[in-house]
């Protein structure tokens, strides 16, 4: 395929990763490869396994068998924050802010990691936290300037409209420095002008930022949109996966989609 | 053979505290709030069966367990309804409140010195006792331990096979879910609060079988100790509450029996908590819920 | 730029308030006029704000639910009073005895905080608030049984009283100290992090926070406060006992919080100095029978205040009357043009 003469690096890629609860496997068998820049789709039914992938690949849930390397390193099984630390940022279908901080500051929470400063340092106020606290402040406020959330700064994360809560959680995953972004349902909720206005800022962060995007999406308009490669989930297996034209009209899609 | 009487006693205390319990850990099951509150209703029922003594005990008994009753239904209505759907910590905040509130309403009315209350003479079983071979075992002891076993096998076939019964499980898996299959939830509540008070009642009976007073802070330790019951068993599970019960009067009994260690017993009986909760978060027979992610 | 000043006065406001409150009593001393009933209300009062400040940590910012709190005092009123009869020989009942027992008295705290916070780990809301208090009763019953020549057992552990007119000042002190270490902690990126963990731990863990490190952090350090509030309550009297640290005085200064707003630091200030104020009051005035009348008045209060502010059905009702929404309405009569941000926060709400 298209693939053979593309040597761009991988970026994520999942080795038979399978997961099981009690008796039920909730993920057989998914083999991801996403390669650096790409923009790559997980689509499937309700139920089809696509969060809880999410959770594997973040360390939410340990996998059963099957390994996940992020830019060729083993991670399976760490810990979520060793997982966002090694790289990896994520949204979450049903929005969760840090409801009583300020836009600004669930920002500068995501920066925490860039900007070092000891617990010791801010106690004291040794010269490296008014450094480090200036610098933090400033990165967000570029940040939020990105997604057009500047003006809303200094407004509880709480108190946002649906649509700039699911822009500020990106913004905040951004925040960390990912090298994959992982967005899950991101245009849940969303009328259509808004899933157009969110399908125009991923495209525009992805350029901007030159970052790998793995989303999870109910709306084939969005995927069929912008995602180049899709992988179709059906009952925790892979059903399909391959360039997103071939995969839509892939008999098995249609019919796991649509009925027989 | 002073294993033996231990044993017993530690059963029958056990039982006492099971039936606390298990108001503890139906409140928390169906309305998801720690009810600090529930130790006092023990003492609000001692202090009812010391009015209503002088005209019968049975009466008096039954006295305290309808005014228990209508005090739980009151008290849910009054402070716990208005904060349902607020924060936890409200809603404790409340149930501390409500406790405090019990406790100075007491204190003005029959004064902060304990009082006696002499049940056991008025049914005539003071001290007396049940010998079996060489194991003596007081009246009282005997019919805590029979009443708290009848009680849980009630309670357990109410839950089981009464249509009420089994709307309560139901509202503690999902209250939302058992609201769409046309469960009054509210009213489900209020039954709760109503059996757990009548539990209360019943339990401040036999503590005064155990011992003749009764002081206006009377039912914190025991609500306490009827908490860590709860807890260890796995709050939320019925099954649980009277495992947890009988555990922590056995531990007690067998703790205050040897004197080296005797007056740590508290100290023993929340340790064991801790440590069980390190070990299982969820308790002995509590289900492990999964957030959802 | 006017703004930005504001803004920085605000930060400061609790430091100078306590300052001015320091130097009124020192100059009122050295005229002569302070009687001895002031000074211990101020020792009681720089006690409770200590132990206040140090819950509101946990419970407001860190949002786990401690009943514990006496326990970590307890620890600290025991060990640093210990630590001060013995040295009181050999070094003098002086500043160098009581800065090592606040040391030692705060750091025993803290490694009990520490075993505190590692079930914290693991458990939460309701599960941890049982743990909390289980281990405040477990610390108290074992003070309680040790013999005689060490911890003093039931009949309590004999203090070192410090020069009881002068007192005051080293409370109001460690008041200053301990405002300036957690609120700095607060405002910083760990005070970020703490309240990113209160507001929704799944996210704060997918955004890198070390949510181990951090609630550790939070409960060490609440834990060393309170430790040192009990190294000054032992300093305060001649006697130490462990009947008094049991859940209901951990409790007391919950409500203390919770009555002060939830993640307030000045809130939990100025409660803890009504409360105390309050109930020195009330003490003198409900006196024989009508003393229980306190306690029924508290828990009434207690709970209207409770369901005002949480009841979702007055959800509405508060936002029309609450504090903030007069204050910035009154602000914006007096000021000419209204200002942007504030308009805009309301249109959004």
């Amino acid at each position: 395929m298209a693939d053979m003469n593309d040597n761009r690096e991988v970026v994520l890629k999942t080795d038979h990763l399978c997961i099981q609860f009690g008796g039920l496997k909730a993920v057989d068998d998914v083999n991801l490869e996403i390669k650096k820049g790409e923009l790559y789709g997980l689509i499937g039914p309700n139920g089809a396994g696509k969060t809880t992938v999410f959770n594997i690949l973040t360390g939410v849930y340990k996998p059963t068998s099957g390994r996940v390397y992020l830019c060729g390193e083993d991670i399976t099984g760490k810990a979520p924050a060793d997982v966002n630390r090694k790289g990896i940022a994520r949204t979450f279908q049903n929005i969760r802010l840090f409801g009583k901080l300020t836009v600004l500051e669930n920002v500068m929470v995501g920066l925490s990691n860039q900007i070092p400063c000891s617990v010791f340092e801010s106690v004291f106020r040794l010269p490296r936290h008014k450094k480090s606290e200036k610098e933090c402040r400033e990165r967000a406020i570029e940040l939020l300037k990105v997604f057009n959330l500047d003006e809303y700064k200094d407004h509880l994360a709480s108190n946002l409209p649906y649509g700039k809560q699911r822009k500020l959680e990106i913004a905040r995953a951004m925040a960390t420095n990912p090298k994959l972004l992982l967005l899950d349902e991101p245009a849940a909720g969303m009328n259509p002008n808004e899933t157009q206005e969110l399908m125009d800022d991923i495209t525009f962060i992805r350029e901007k930022f030159g970052i790998t995007i793995l989303l999870i999406e109910h709306d084939m308009r969005l995927v069929g949109g912008i995602c180049e490669k899709l992988t179709v989930l059906n009952f925790g297996t892979e059903l399909a996966k391959g360039e997103t034209d071939v995969v839509l009209n892939h008999p098995d899609v249609v019919k796991a989609y649509i009925g027989e | 053979m002073e294993f033996l009487t231990t044993l017993v006693n530690g059963l029958s205390l056990g039982g006492i505290y099971a039936m606390i319990a298990l108001g503890y850990t139906m409140v928390y099951g169906i309305a998801k709030m720690l009810n600090f509150a529930h130790g006092d209703i023990i003492m609000v029922g001692g202090y009812m069966i010391l009015l209503f003594l002088p005209i019968n005990p049975i009466v008096a008994i039954i006295a305290a367990m309808i005014f228990c009753m209508i005090l739980g239904i009151v008290v849910e209505k009054l402070a716990y309804k208005p904060l349902r759907g607020a924060s936890p910590l409200a809603v404790l905040i409340t149930a501390i409140g409500v406790s405090y509130l019990l406790q100075s309403i007491a204190q003005m009315a029959f004064g902060s010195a304990p009082k006696f209350i002499t049940v056991a003479a008025k049914l005539g079983i003071d001290g007396k006792m049940l010998h079996i071979g060489g194991l003596s075992i007081g009246y009282s002891t005997i019919i805590t331990l029979v009443c708290s076993i009848v009680v849980m096998i009630a309670l357990s076939l109410f839950v089981k096979y009464t249509k009420t019964g089994r709307a309560m499980v139901a509202v503690s898996e999902d209250k939302g879910a058992a609201q769409l299959m046309g469960i009054n939830v509210n009213s489900i509540i209020m039954i709760t609060f109503a059996i757990g008070s009548v539990l209360a009642a019943l339990a401040s009976v036999f503590f005064l079988l155990k011992a003749p007073t009764m002081n206006p802070t009377f039912g914190s330790l025991p609500g306490i100790k009827a908490f860590t019951a709860a807890v260890i068993g796995g709050i939320g599970s019925i099954p649980g509450a009277m495992l947890g019960g009988i555990l922590l009067g056995i531990v007690e009994c067998f703790a205050q029996a040897v004197p080296a260690i005797s007056p740590y017993t508290d100290a023993i009986e929340f340790s064991i908590l801790i440590i069980l909760l390190l070990v299982k978060p969820a308790g002995l027979l509590g289900k492990k819920r999964r957030e959802k992610v | 730029m006017n703004k930005l000043k504001n803004i920085q006065w605000k930060n400061y406001i609790n430091y100078i308030a306590i300052a001015l409150v320091l130097v009124v009593f020192v100059a009122l001393t050295l005229v002569g006029s302070v009687s001895a009933s002031t000074t211990s209300l101020l020792e009681e009062m720089a006690i409770k704000i200590i132990l206040a400040v140090s819950l509101s940590l946990v419970v407001g910012f860190l949002g786990e639910l401690s009943l514990g709190h006496a326990g970590f005092m307890c620890v600290g009123a025991y060990i640093g009073g210990k630590v001060a009869a013995v040295l009181a020989a050999p070094l003098g009942n002086g500043i160098l005895t009581l800065v090592i027992a606040i040391v030692v008295g705060a750091a025993s705290a803290a490694i009990c905080g520490f075993l505190v916070g590692l079930p914290a780990l693991r458990l939460r809301g309701d599960y941890l608030a049982i743990t909390t208090l289980a281990f405040g009763e477990i610390v108290r019953t074992i003070f309680m049984n040790t013999s005689e020549n060490s911890f003093g057992g039931p009949v309590g552990l004999s203090t070192p009283r410090f020069d009881k007119k002068h007192f005051y000042i080293i409370c109001l002190i460690m008041v200053l100290i301990t405002l300036f270490v957690i609120q700095n902690l607060i405002r910083s990126k760990h005070g970020r992090a703490i309240e990113a963990i209160r507001d929704n731990e799944i996210a704060a863990r997918a955004t890198g926070i070390n949510i181990t490190n951090y609630k550790l952090l939070g409960f060490i350090m609440s834990a060393a406060f309170a430790g040192i509030a009990g190294v000054l309550y032992s300093y305060t009297k001649f006697n130490v006992s462990s009947q008094m640290f049991d859940y209901n005085y951990s409790i007391e200064i919950l409500v203390i919080v919770v009555l002060g707003g939830m993640g307030s630091i000045n809130g939990s200030i100025i409660s803890a100095v009504a409360i105390t104020f309050l109930n020195r009051y009330l003490a003198n005035v409900l006196t024989g029978n009508l003393a229980v009348l306190k306690d029924l008045i508290y828990a009434l209060i207690l709970i209207f205040i409770v369901i005002y502010n949480n009841a979702p059905a007055l959800k509405d009702f508060r936002e029309k009357y609450n504090f903030q929404t007069l204050v910035a309405k009154l602000k914006r009569k007096k000021a000419s043009k209204p200002d942007t941000d504030e308009a805009q926060v309301k249109e959004d709400a």
